[in-house]
């Protein structure tokens, strides 16, 4: 049975179209004056984070509270678990209060497969960032931005075809490794480029090409995905300056003009500008970047109307 | 399309194995043909503009999937008489439904509110078959979330009877005393291939519903 979102692995061609095509749908409400529908009412989601995080705690948030279900946010800090309570006893204190879904955020890769697979929670699990694993709802929504601006006009927009370069940190991102499975299975060809240092063991297995060279790749670019160098992840010198990787892997004005005409910069934020994307990069009419922000509460309410709107889910990974 | 477990909405996909007259192990019967339904169509529009005295402030809202292209074809009529184009829309009601819950959750469909809103117009909801009259009632709720129109009315093709809710429509297309145990499908030209309604589901005679 489908239950969980926990991978964008899980999730097949037909599972994907089928919550980017509801996202569609529910992108118009934020343009109603009324931006509420009762599809999850007296339902109860938990916002459950382990770590640090702004944007995507307050966009599943949102997401819930549009859908009329009740939120309940559970940070780290502040609560039990800065205390030393262990994940179990959190989760059946969640299972206890009646939780209906868990979004869940971890630095531990694989937290939220045990939260879903050790049978302490009768909820569906939404994997909201596990350690440097995958963030399956980020890709969502850079793929659902990508559609909308590279999709075409016909009855099914695709990727198909289309080339999308994701740049930086692959190593410590699960955004990089969610966004390249996803792309993958929607028809995309994806291009890493990154240092050979911040490159994972096991790139060679996965579905895409991988580059040093940024010049090289970027003009055939439709798309260009910026990483934040996750220096909070690093244990060790991964290139000798900040400067120098700025030089060779940051997207500054002069690279941006190399980029075809209709092609989107994104970023998955939080962006350090002058890193990895200069100001006016970020701030130009390529840059879809405050888009992306609001695309990805319709993309997070699609999510969770097709895990709790009806009986059973209608997408994601198997039991 | 009513919201009742016992219908099975005419969609392309749950019915097209079924789908034709002569495909169907059960007794199928056409009930309106392409020219029944165009005059069907004509006349409701001639109704619509009589009861409002003309299309001032008239929005057509379709529910879709069959509702929608019906909304069209009557505001073609509409524009037709009155030489004045009528905003049309559609309204999906899936997340209003009150049997949300007892299926897998569905696909959305297509939900557009002309540029003009329903502020204070008269909205006109259009939909194939009337049955239940849950749909309508979902319709109703998902209308209140997007404006507060000064009046709606409801225009159907057609009234197969057994309504569980005190819904009426405004303007029929065809009354059709149906069984609970038949299934009336309405095909139209764009979505399907003829424009018919059909009743499908065992001989009348032999039906106590």
């Amino acid at each position: 049975m489908k239950r969980h979102l926990l991978s964008t692995a899980d999730l097949s061609r037909d599972d994907a179209e089928l919550i980017l095509a509801t996202a569609a749908e529910l992108r118009e409400l934020a343009d109603r004056p009324i931006k509420k529908l009762p599809a999850l009412r007296g339902r109860t989601v938990v916002n459950l984070f382990f770590e640090d995080s702004t944007r995507t705690r307050i966009s599943f948030e949102a997401a819930a509270k549009r859908l009329s279900a009740d939120v309940i946010n559970f940070a780290a800090k502040g609560s039990s678990l800065s205390k030393g309570e262990s994940l179990k006893d959190t989760a059946l204190t969640l299972e206890a209060m009646g939780a209906d879904a868990v979004v869940v955020r971890h630095g531990a890769s694989g937290a939220p497969h045990r939260l879903a697979h050790s049978g302490w929670v009768r909820s569906n699990v939404v994997n909201a960032g596990d350690g440097t694993h995958e963030h399956p709802t980020q890709a969502l929504l850079d793929a659902f931005t990508m559609v909308r601006h590279l999709g075409g006009s016909g009855a099914k927009p695709s990727l198909d075809g289309r080339r999308v370069v994701i740049v930086g940190d692959v190593l410590h991102s699960r955004v990089a490794r969610s966004n390249a499975l996803l792309l993958n299975t929607l028809g995309a060809e994806v291009t890493l480029v990154a240092p050979p240092t911040l490159l994972p063991v096991g790139v060679e297995s996965w579905p895409v090409e991988t580059s040093y060279d940024l010049d090289a790749v970027i003009p055939k670019a439709d798309a260009v995905m910026m990483l934040r160098v996750q220096r909070e992840r690093m244990s060790g010198g991964f290139f000798p300056t900040a400067r120098e990787y700025s030089r060779r892997y940051g997207l500054d004005g002069r690279r941006m003009a190399t980029l075809q005409d209709h092609t989107i910069v994104m970023h998955p934020g939080p962006m350090v500008r002058g890193m990895e994307i200069t100001a006016d990069v970020a701030d130009s009419d390529r840059s879809v970047i405050v888009e992306q922000v609001t695309n990805g509460v319709a993309v997070r309410m699609a999510v969770l109307y097709l895990l709790l709107g009806g009986s059973e889910p209608a997408v994601g990974g198997e039991e | 399309m009513p919201a009742h477990p016992q219908h099975v909405p005419p969609s392309p996909t749950t019915d097209s194995p079924t789908s034709g007259p002569q495909a169907s192990a059960d007794i199928s019967r056409v009930v309106l043909d392409d020219s029944d339904i165009t005059r069907a169509l004509t006349r409701i529009a001639h109704e619509i503009l009589e009861r409002n005295k003309g299309a001032a402030d008239l929005v057509l809202l379709g529910i879709p999937t069959r509702g929608v292209p019906l909304a069209e074809r009557i505001a073609a009529r509409i524009a037709a008489v009155e030489g004045q184009d009528v905003p049309v829309g559609s309204l999906d009601v899936t997340m209003y439904r009150d049997d949300l819950r007892m299926k897998p959750a569905r696909a959305l469909l297509p939900t557009q509110i002309p540029a003009s809103g329903i502020d204070g117009r008269t909205v006109v909801l259009v939909d194939d078959v009337l049955f239940s009259g849950r749909t309508i009632r979902a319709a109703l709720d998902a209308l209140n979330d997007i404006g507060r129109p000064r009046a709606v009315q409801l225009a159907v093709l057609v009234d197969r009877g057994h309504r569980e809710l005190p819904i009426r429509a405004d303007f029929v297309g065809k009354n059709l005393p149906t069984s609970l145990l038949e299934r009336v499908k309405v095909s139209l030209g764009g979505i399907d291939e003829v424009d018919a309604v059909t009743i499908q589901g065992p001989a009348t005679g032999e039906v106590t519903a």
